[in-house]
């Protein structure tokens, strides 16, 4: 596809059309293969690691102890707090895995596409996972009248100042903080692949098509800075999917908070 | 080509979920989460559980067996000071039994040589008697022989006889006597 636009000698920028990947076959399209593939790799991944468990592990079960343990410790039990943390910690590892490997999808070669850059799977992760479990355990913990204070009377604060307060609370806590968790990493994925494009399908059109010295210097100027941008994009995809997964953490924790 | 092209011109804005990838989403995080919570999760935990009870109870070992050679050191102290007391008493008895038994040697032996020296006198003293009965018959049997063969004459009578030996002998006692003492 890319080729034949390159062919007819005008550069195309790539845009939002290019996450529109076309179907492989009856309406399966390429993220839709990944997102099942990144399950598979991740189930795969931590049942192999912990068929046979060691009390002293080897270097596979040490990685997979230092994952689930960086979702355990660093991530569940620091943001929820060590009494309650435990249920919750096959979700927070769920969701790390789950995005740091859709993420890093990104810059796999062949793979190559970061499947978070379609809005409809993180949504589904913050719209219809996190966003309900946080409000009914802390509707659970603080019973319905408690939760709401709990959540739009934050203490310390005037009277007065609540008439400001809790609009922006319930603005934030049951409208906004779903969607910002999605677009957070949806965007940074989005962008991140547009700005990858951008410089290998440039780098590839002033080498080949554009022709003269100038252009061909410019071009590898180009490549570098593909390169560049791939490590870039690799700390940002890792970077993400702990946000994603400590923001989720947070709420939780926020929700069931019992000093204030 | 150029389906796709106008295909993708025709898609909605990025910002516009596909109802399908959405419940795909759901569905794949779904089974993740549950294989993660049935599966590996509980493995984990359960090593963990492992790993903390086996450090635990190599600690717990450990601190037993210190205990035990504490206390068995305090035994063996106990048991040298014992040995250490009944040694001491031991000796002062055996050096007492020691005394007594040189005190009782020692007073045998000077009633052992008490009774030699008493035997010997009282043997002697037998001996010398003897000899003076033996030496006093035959001083009055060789006197006479030798009175006679001096004076040439026979002393007939008995009894005058007699009567001057006796008297000879006492003489010659009363001489002898101061000379013995």
């Amino acid at each position: 596809m890319r080729a034949l636009w390159l062919a007819q000698g005008e550069f195309n920028p790539p845009g939002a059309g290019d996450f529109n990947l076309p179907p492989i076959f009856a309406g399966v399209t390429k993220p839709m293969v990944l997102i099942v593939l990144s399950v598979i790799i991740i189930a795969v991944f931590f049942l192999a690691a912990t068929s046979r468990m060691k009390v002293v592990p080897g270097k596979f079960q040490f990685f997979a102890e230092s994952v689930y343990d960086f979702g355990r410790n660093n991530i569940a039990r620091e943001q929820i707090g060590s009494k309650d943390f435990m249920p919750f910690v096959p979700l927070i590892l769920s969701l790390f895995t789950f995005v740091l490997v859709n993420n890093i999808f990104g810059i796999i070669p062949i793979i190559q596409f970061p499947t978070m850059s379609h809005i409809g799977f993180p949504l589904a992760l913050s719209v219809l996972i996190v966003y309900p479990l946080y409000h009914t355990v802390g509707f659970r913990r603080h019973g319905f009248v408690g939760y709401l204070k709990h959540a739009l009377f934050p203490p310390g604060a005037p009277k007065l100042v609540y008439l400001l307060l809790v609009p922006i609370e319930i603005f934030q806590k049951f409208i906004m903080n779903p969607i910002t968790l999605a677009v957070r990493v949806f965007a940074a994925m989005f962008a991140g692949h547009l700005i990858l494009l951008l410089f290998t399908l440039a780098g590839e059109y002033l080498l080949i098509e554009a022709g003269g010295a100038f252009n061909i210097g410019v071009s590898f100027v180009s490549f570098a800075f593909a390169i560049a941008m791939t490590f870039l994009e690799a700390l940002i995809q890792v970077i993400q999917a702990y946000i994603f997964a400590l923001l989720a953490a947070n709420y939780i924790g926020q929700a069931l908070a019992s000093d204030h | 080509m150029l389906n796709t092209v106008v295909l993708a011109a025709e898609e909605p804005s990025p910002v516009l979920p596909h109802v399908s990838e959405i419940i795909l989403g759901l569905v794949a995080f779904g089974l993740l989460l549950f294989v993660l919570w049935k599966f590996a999760v509980p493995r984990f935990e359960a090593a963990y559980k492992e790993r903390s009870e086996k450090i635990e109870g190599g600690i717990k070992r450990a601190e037993q067996a210190q205990a035990d050679a504490e206390k068995a050191l305090q035994e063996y102290k106990a048991q040298l000071a014992d040995a250490r007391a009944e040694s001491a008493r031991i000796r002062d008895d055996a050096r007492l039994e020691a005394e007594q038994i040189k005190e009782e040697l020692r007073v045998q032996a000077q009633e052992e040589a008490a009774r030699i020296v008493a035997q010997g006198q009282a043997q002697l003293e037998a001996q010398r008697s003897q000899i003076v009965a033996e030496l006093r018959a035959d001083l009055g049997r060789t006197a006479v022989e030798l009175a006679s063969r001096i004076v040439g004459e026979s002393l007939e009578d008995e009894a005058r006889r007699s009567g001057t030996v006796d008297r000879f002998l006492d003489e010659l006692d009363s001489v002898s006597a101061p000379a013995k003492n």
